[in-house]
Parts: structure tokens; sequence; C-alpha cells
């Protein structure tokens, strides 16, 4: 959780000062739902994610210096500068792909684990997606689809209360996403996607009900980003266009996970004050040390555009 | 299916033949459900987990009767498969087939007959190969499966009741790879799929007449084979494309570009395009009769040339 705000605040500053470019849709404050979930899978099982993805990356094993360059467009980065923040990938990792069409890829994750029950796996897929995928059509498709199948695959719907702009009461009526997979037959959750244990406990159920063969699982996730849709302060050509009240703001800052946990690991005595500076002064380190990988690293060269459009 | 376990056969009707013009008979019963998938009617969410399933190391075949219920499933084709291996650098690619068949006439009219063949070979990423024989089809269907990106596979219904010899054993039909039907040294014609066969029937008529006309089988549209059209063209020196669908931004205006900025001074009169009408399709006969192309349209096009 811990590396991936420090990575994400990293960007802020650069974000603003106009070194990176692409458009990078931070995790800050949604940390405990990649963590938790994540801890629960093994490098075979598949994730794939969406525009908001740094933290999907990160908590599923992907390596932060290439995703610190390939945000600032750097070859040594995950995609060879041809991804950018809404394109990240670690095949090796089981991280298959980011990319930021809503729902985009929903189907693709169920794609994952239609291989897998095809070949037999023990292993399972998850699709990371927000409120805003509830909209469309292809979420319902692929559900009805997984669960006719039983194939092993959690649809993680990260709730942050917002489609880009637009507050989840004003694009849904019923404000309980967990409700959506009912009709499909698929077991279905709704936690805190701020504590971290919580998510942890609640995925590792879903993927021993997985195992035993019981088809997907549906989990909502509630939590908040604590910065802007994109970049950190959704300053757009100049205009602020954060319309969330402050007070509601405040509110969730108040939950944010990471405070939560280090509460809660002070408190039952997992971990000292002094250990947990020591892991917070290692990580801004780790966080510094990708930065100054990028800075190192060369540009794509040019001459090479249209690389890659075939294997 | 039998050589390489990771190929999967998945769409509508897969498991009730005579949905799909009979293509897949037999199939349930040699690999069984698990590889030969029926599926609701959900274009989106099926491109999209055969898309998926090829990511992570599958060959799936994504079949559609009809390509235009395929528009609802869009998304995973364009943004998705055709990006995927650009995007994220060569670190994967979605080695899926997505078999799309024109079905139309017959009074169906306009969301029952479309030839899209044009609107996917505008897209970076994807291969695009359409048939015109059962030979090329089993041939091309082998190299697609093969081939390690994504492929469209457009086949026209008008075809199906074609005969023609196809080895028992796998061979393939090289993407890419157009070829000559007919040689020819006056005038020069390329078709695509169902219009090969129309242009084939047309010339051995005209050949009574005295003329020489050469025919290509595209057989590919992305990547297409330009050497081939080229070499052609530099000794007819006369060109007409016969496509099965739209003029605007078609197929045939795509191949007249490449032949005038490369082989412009090779031609010796301005060459044509034998398209549908801008146009829905249809429905009434006589309509019909108006709007799909015969080798009336074939015949005058390649006479007005050779009058010049």
């Amino acid at each position: 959780m811990l590396k991936i705000r420090l990575a994400e605040e990293s960007l802020v500053e650069p974000i603003i000062k106009g070194e990176i470019k692409t458009p990078c849709h931070l995790y800050s404050g949604e940390e405990a739902i990649a963590t938790g979930v994540c801890a629960n899978l093994t490098k075979k099982d598949i994730v794939f994610g969406n525009h908001r993805s740094h933290g999907h990356y990160l908590a599923k094993g992907g390596n932060l210096n290439q995703m610190i360059s390939e945000i600032y467009g750097k070859e040594t980065g995950c995609c060879h500068g041809r991804g950018g923040s809404m394109h990240l990938t670690c095949p090796q990792a089981g991280f298959m792909g980011s990319t930021p069409i809503v729902a985009g890829t929903v189907s693709l994750a169920t794609g994952a684990a239609l291989a897998m029950k095809i070949r037999k796996q023990k292993n399972l897929a998850v699709s990371f997606f927000g409120d805003g995928a509830t909209g469309e059509g292809v979420l319902y498709e692929s559900m009805n689809f997984a669960s006719l199948y039983k194939l092993p695959i959690i649809y993680a719907c990260e709730n942050n209360f917002y489609a880009t702009h637009l507050p989840l009461k004003e694009f849904r009526l019923d404000d309980n996403i967990s409700e959506i997979a009912k009709p499909f037959r698929i077991s279905s959750y709704r936690v805190d996607g701020n504590d971290v244990l919580a998510v942890y406990e609640t995925v590792k159920k879903a993927v021993l009900d997985i195992k035993k063969g019981k088809g997907p699982v549906f989990i909502e996730f509630r939590t908040y980003r604590l910065r802007g849709h994109v970049g950190p302060n959704d300053n757009i050509q100049g205009s602020q266009t954060d319309i969330r009240p402050k007070a509601e703001i405040k509110m969730w800052q108040k939950k944010d996970p990471l405070i939560k946990y280090s509460r809660w690991l002070l408190k039952n005595e997992t971990a000292s004050r002094e250990q947990l500076e020591d892991i917070k002064q290692k990580t801004v380190r780790e966080v510094d040390k990708a930065r100054e990988f990028s800075d190192k690293s060369s540009w794509p060269n040019p001459k090479d555009v249209n690389k890659y459009v075939f294997n | 299916m039998e050589n390489d376990s990771n190929v999967f056969l998945i769409g509508q009707g897969v498991q009730s033949p005579w949905y799909v013009g009979n293509t897949c008979e037999g199939l349930l019963e040699k690999f069984g459900e698990a590889r030969v998938i029926d599926t609701p009617i959900s274009e989106n969410a099926i491109n999209g987990a055969a898309v998926g399933a090829a990511i992570c190391g599958m060959r799936p075949v994504v079949i559609h009767p009809r390509i235009d219920f395929m528009v609802y499933g869009l998304d995973p084709i364009i943004n998705e498969a055709a990006n995927w291996h650009y995007m994220f650098g060569g670190m994967s690619s979605a080695p899926v087939v997505v078999w799309a068949i024109i079905n139309r006439g017959g009074e169906q009219g306009a969301q029952h007959s479309q030839a899209l063949q044009a609107l996917f070979s505008h897209i970076p990423g994807l291969k695009v190969v359409m048939p015109s024989n059962p030979y090329d089809a089993k041939g091309l269907m082998i190299s697609a499966i093969k081939d390690d990106n994504p492929v469209i596979f457009i086949d026209d219904r008008w075809l199906y009741n074609l005969e023609g010899d196809v080895p028992k054993e796998l061979y393939s039909v090289p993407i890419g790879k157009g070829t000559i039907k007919r040689t020819g040294k006056d005038l020069t014609i390329v078709a695509t799929s169902y219009m090969v066969n129309k242009s084939i029937d047309v010339v051995s008529e005209l050949e009574k007449n005295g003329y020489s006309i050469e025919v290509i089988d595209l057989r590919t549209i992305y990547p297409l084979d330009e050497e081939l059209i080229l070499k052609s063209v530099k000794k007819t020196g006369r060109l007409v494309v016969v496509d099965s669908a739209w003029k605007f931004c078609g197929v045939g205006g795509e191949i007249i570009a490449t032949v005038t900025e490369k082989a412009f001074n090779y031609l010796k009169v301005k060459p044509l395009r034998v398209t549908l009408p801008d146009c829905p399709a249809p429905s009434s006969r006589v309509l019909e009769n108006a709007y799909y192309l015969s080798e009336k349209e074939i015949i005058k096009a390649v006479k007005s040339i050779l009058a010049k």
C-alpha cells in the first residue's frame, strides 16, 4: 500500500510541472483494494486493469522502475513508451494489461478465465473496474457468460462514487452495486475498500469458493479517490473540474486506508513506530531510485514508431 | 483443433450446425463442449472473451454468423486486440481469429447484408482475409489460426454452394499474398472474394472476343499484396477493381490510390472501381437487382477501359 501511495504521490509534482504528460489517474486512497486482492493471488493468476491501474500493476508484482519509465515515456518502460500511464503490462507477473476503455477489459478477463477452464488450470482471473463501468452493457454480458460456464473470475468493482465527474447517485438509482450480480446468480459482497484486512478476508473466501468450482464472484469495494479523476487535482487546461464537496473529501481523508492499517498494526503490536518509519524510508528510496532509473533511460527511437504493430 | 489443443471455436450456433452453413458439423461430437462453445447473444462479451483467451495463450476462433451483428462487438477487436501488441510494446499479442460471415440477398435488407471488410482493413494491427473458394477458405483459416496477430476472416454466404477440391491434410494459404487466377496482358482485374468468381465468368466471355485480361484474387485485404498488383498493372497498364462492398473509403479506392502512387506512369487510362452503390442494402427484389453487382457492371467497366 505504501509503495503504491508513494509512487503515486511522487508523480504529482512532475505532472504539475508538465514533465509528465501522459494522463495519470492516480490511485491514492484506493490502495487497500489492489493490495488486499492481489495478496490472495499467485503469479499464475491473471489480472486485467483499467485507466486507474498503477496500484493494480504494482500490487500484482509489476516492476516499479519500468512503470515509472513508462509514465515518463522512456524506452525502458514496461511498454517501451508505446503505452503510457493508461496501458501497463507485466505478463510475467500475471498482470496482462490495463486499458482505459471503460469496462473494456472485463470481457478480456472473462476470456482469461475461460482459457483456464478449457486448460483445466486451477487459477483465477481478476477484473478490476470502477463504478462507472456499471453503465456498460459488456459487464452484464460478461457476468452472464461467466456464470453460465462457472468461470474462475472475480469481478472487482472499485466504487469510488464518481464516474469521472458524475456522482454515483446521478447515474444509478440503486446505490448498492453489489446487487447487480444477483440476477446472474453470482455470489456478491459489499466491502469497505479502505480496510485492507476486510478486503483480504473477503477475497480469500472468494478465491476458496472459486477454486471449489463454484463460479464467479462479484465484490463491490467502497472507496474514494484522494486525488482528481485525472492528474492530482482535476486541473484540466487551467480550470478546476473537481466538483466533489469539500466536506465529503475531508470525511474520506479521515478514512485513509494507510492510516487505518498503520493504527491497526500499532494497536495490535504487529509493528512498532520505528519499524513503520523504517519501511517508509526504504520505500521512499525505492521510489526515488525508480525516478533516477527513468531519468537515465533513453527515449524510444522515433524511427521505431511503427515497431510492434504486428507480432 | 486436432493438432493444437489451444484452438477452440466459440460463437452463436456452433452447436447447431445449420446456423453457420454446416461449417461446424461434427465438431461438437469430436472435441466436446469445452472447445466448441455455443454462446448467448452477446457479441461484445464473446469477442472480448476470445481476445482475452488469446492474450493468455489460446488460439480462439470466434464465429459470427452475420457480420452485421458483430458491430456490437467491435470494441474488443478495434480497441483491444488490434492495439494490444503495439500498446504493450510487444510484450504480448492477441492471436484471435474473428470469423465473420456476410449473409445477404434474399430481400434481407439493410441490417442483414453488409460487407464490412474496409472497416477492419482501416485498423492498424488487424489482418483481413477473404477467401473466394473452398481451397483458399481452408488454407487461409489455418494460416489465420497460426498467425500471432488478430485476423478477421470474412467469407460470403454466396460462396457456400461453391464446390472445389480440398485436400484432407493441413496446408496453408499465406496471408498477405494474392494469386493470379487468369493471366492476361491488356487489363488487370483485382477482385475480392465472391467478386473473383464473377470476374472470372466475365473474363471467360470477353476472351471469346479477343480480350486478354488478368484476374487477381486478392485473398488478403490487409496486408495488401502490393507487389503482385503493381507487377500486373505495370504489364497491362489498365486496372479495374471489383469489390463486393461500398465505394467510398473502400478497398477499391485504396488499391487505386496505391497504384497511382507507385505505378502512375504505367497507367494507360484512368482506373475504375466496380462496387456497390453507396447506399444501404434494400429489400424488394426489384431494388436488390439494382443494388447488387452482376456480370453486367464488370463488363461495362472493362469495355469502357479497353475502348480507350
